[in-house]
């Protein structure tokens, strides 16, 4: 599960794969709402990892 | 801008700051046990018991500064779509927070350590070390407060009020509360901070284009208006300028959390649970700062037109809002000034005493005293920001911020490797400490402050942030000399000398 961590890091770091302004999207360009659309992705993936993790011991 | 006084805005600015003002000194009591012993843990920490949404406010508060919503849409207004890396940044942090910072704030719990030196020293034993990253936070600090000012400054300008006393004043009013309220101040007014900024931003982005014709007309605006200008701008990037955008998001994000200011949310909370949980909560700002980033472009379709890019915001506001709202708004980004200027002064403050005054000279000082320490530290700490907005050019805070985001990544290795493995040297990590530094500096030093290096390999030249290269240099040197250190002097021996 740990490694869903890293997919925001690909997604993101990796620029050429992102920096179009086709298909926009409301009139936002790709570039823009591409990265806007990577919040609530990387809050899900951060959040299905928290999820899986066995919880602390008591603290 | 005109110099004429807004009677309306002002009016609603001082409301909402005589408000925060009550708040921060009411905060000494906020969430204080009946027996409030003098302690640093109670006054720089909080008492260590924020959870998830107090947590949530203040880190919100004081890592996306007054500065954030000036300086990022006046980049995005001066050259395009490489301005919006702050966007990245700001996501890629999450992983990495949800990962690595409820380690480091079990170690730092479990030992009592309130400083981001104590932990390295906890771990190495290495007074060196433990100094070397103190001052660093501390250096790297100073002229990030020295930014708020100027945050506040701009839209204090704006509302026609001229001269040094409007700063001065409020300065002296958020030096008071945070000496007699110490991190509750900031925590208790990051939720008036916060809400404000969401309102604004909310009504803005939605208003805003609707005034405009909508986000397709402020995007072709600005595509417009960069083609005219021509240069490396645009809306969207250079070739030149991916591996640039790339390695500055990459390397801020792993210095974000390096900062006393952020370090010190981080240690006041009460869990490491609540960490992980704000790992997941506090993505909602960073959409907030791609929108505010946004702002940038709606100038251009507004046709604002600004003398220094840093007036955008300001200007736009005033424009296309009433003047009350107006004024709200700014009251918002002033008192998002504050937040984040405490939590700094705090967070060097307990640098300062934990790490240099106990370590140097008093280490038998007891918890009363290291609290007193530590608030007449955070007095001295924001006089000299002051001081450096008042007597030097406002470039220099700007340069130094750009070189002080450069120093504090090169504490990474020493702080987060350790939470690991053992196996790094505490000398190695000095040295490693000490080039990434210079080097760093030196590169941005010839390149006219500019936080790029370049290097060519085989004819073909790559320019990346020069703070993602001085780490991994930091990193290799490191490496290098924990292998010679061991050749030299084997741990088993050293560890064995009485």
């Amino acid at each position: 599960m740990w490694v869903l961590l890293l997919l925001p890091f690909v997604g993101l770091l990796w620029v050429p794969f992102f920096n179009f302004a086709e298909p926009s999207l409301f009139g936002f360009p790709f570039f823009y709402w591409y990265q806007l659309a990577w919040v609530p992705i990387t809050a899900l993936l951060i959040w299905l990892v928290y999820r899986s993790r066995t919880p602390d011991e008591a603290q | 801008m005109s110099d004429q006084i807004e009677w309306v805005a002002l009016s609603v600015f001082v409301f909402f700051f005589a408000l925060v003002t009550v708040m921060g000194f009411f905060a000494a009591r906020w969430k204080s046990g009946p027996a409030t012993e003098q302690h640093l843990d109670e006054w720089g920490l909080g008492g260590r018991q924020f959870g998830t949404w107090i947590t949530w406010f203040l880190v919100g508060g004081d890592f996306y500064t007054a500065y954030t919503v000036i300086a990022v849409p006046a980049l995005v207004y001066a050259v395009g779509a490489y301005g919006f890396f702050a966007l990245p940044y700001t996501i890629v942090v999450y992983p990495f927070v949800f990962a690595i910072m409820p380690l480091l704030w079990k170690v730092a719990h479990a030992n009592g350590h309130v400083t981001a030196a104590d932990v390295v020293q906890g771990t190495y034993n290495s007074r060196g070390l433990e100094l070397a990253v103190a001052l660093t936070g501390i250096v790297a600090t100073m002229p990030y407060i020295a930014l708020q000012l100027i945050g506040m400054g701009v839209v204090i300008k704006a509302m026609g009020l001229t001269g040094e006393w409007p700063i001065i004043a409020a300065f002296i009013v958020l030096a008071l509360y945070t000496y007699s309220s110490g991190l509750r101040a900031p925590a208790l007014i990051a939720f008036v901070k916060d809400i404000m900024i969401y309102i604004v931003v909310l009504v803005a982005v939605v208003l805003v284009p609707w005034k405009l014709g909508g986000y397709g007309a402020v995007f072709s605006a600005a595509s417009d208006a960069f083609a005219a200008k021509g240069g490396a701008t645009g809306v969207i990037l250079k070739p030149a300028q991916m591996l640039p955008y790339a390695s500055l998001a990459l390397g801020s994000a792993l210095a974000a959390f390096m900062y006393p200011h952020t370090l010190t949310g981080i240690f006041a909370s009460k869990s490491a649970d609540t960490i992980r949980k704000n790992a997941v909560l506090l993505p909602a700002y960073t959409l907030l700062l791609g929108l505010i980033a946004l702002l940038g472009y709606m100038a251009y379709a507004a046709h604002i037109k600004v003398d220094t890019p840093n007036d955008v915001v300001p200007a736009l506001f005033k424009a296309l809002f009433p003047s009350w709202f107006a004024g709200f708004a700014f009251s918002a980004i002033a008192i998002g000034a504050l937040v984040p200027a405490a939590v700094m002064s705090i967070g060097s403050a307990n640098l300062f005493t934990r790490n240099v005054w106990k370590s140097y000279v008093n280490p038998d000082i007891s918890h009363a005293g290291e609290a007193a320490v530590a608030k007449i530290a955070s007095l001295v700490v924001k006089v000299g920001a002051l001081a450096f907005i008042l007597f030097l050019p406002t470039q220099y805070a700007l340069d130094l911020q750009l070189l002080g985001g450069l120093w504090i990544l090169q504490t990474f290795p020493s702080l987060v490797f350790g939470l690991f493995t053992r196996w790094f040297r505490a000398e190695a990590l000095l040295l490693g400490w000490a080039v990434g530094i210079g080097w760093g500096s030196w590169t941005a030093w010839s390149n006219g402050l500019k936080p790029l290096a370049t290097i060519n390999i085989e004819g073909v030249s790559y320019v990346f942030y020069v703070g993602l290269g001085a780490l991994i240099l930091n990193i290799v040197v490191a490496a290098v000399a924990t292998v010679v250190v061991g050749l030299i002097s084997p741990r088993s021996v050293a560890t064995a000398r009485p």
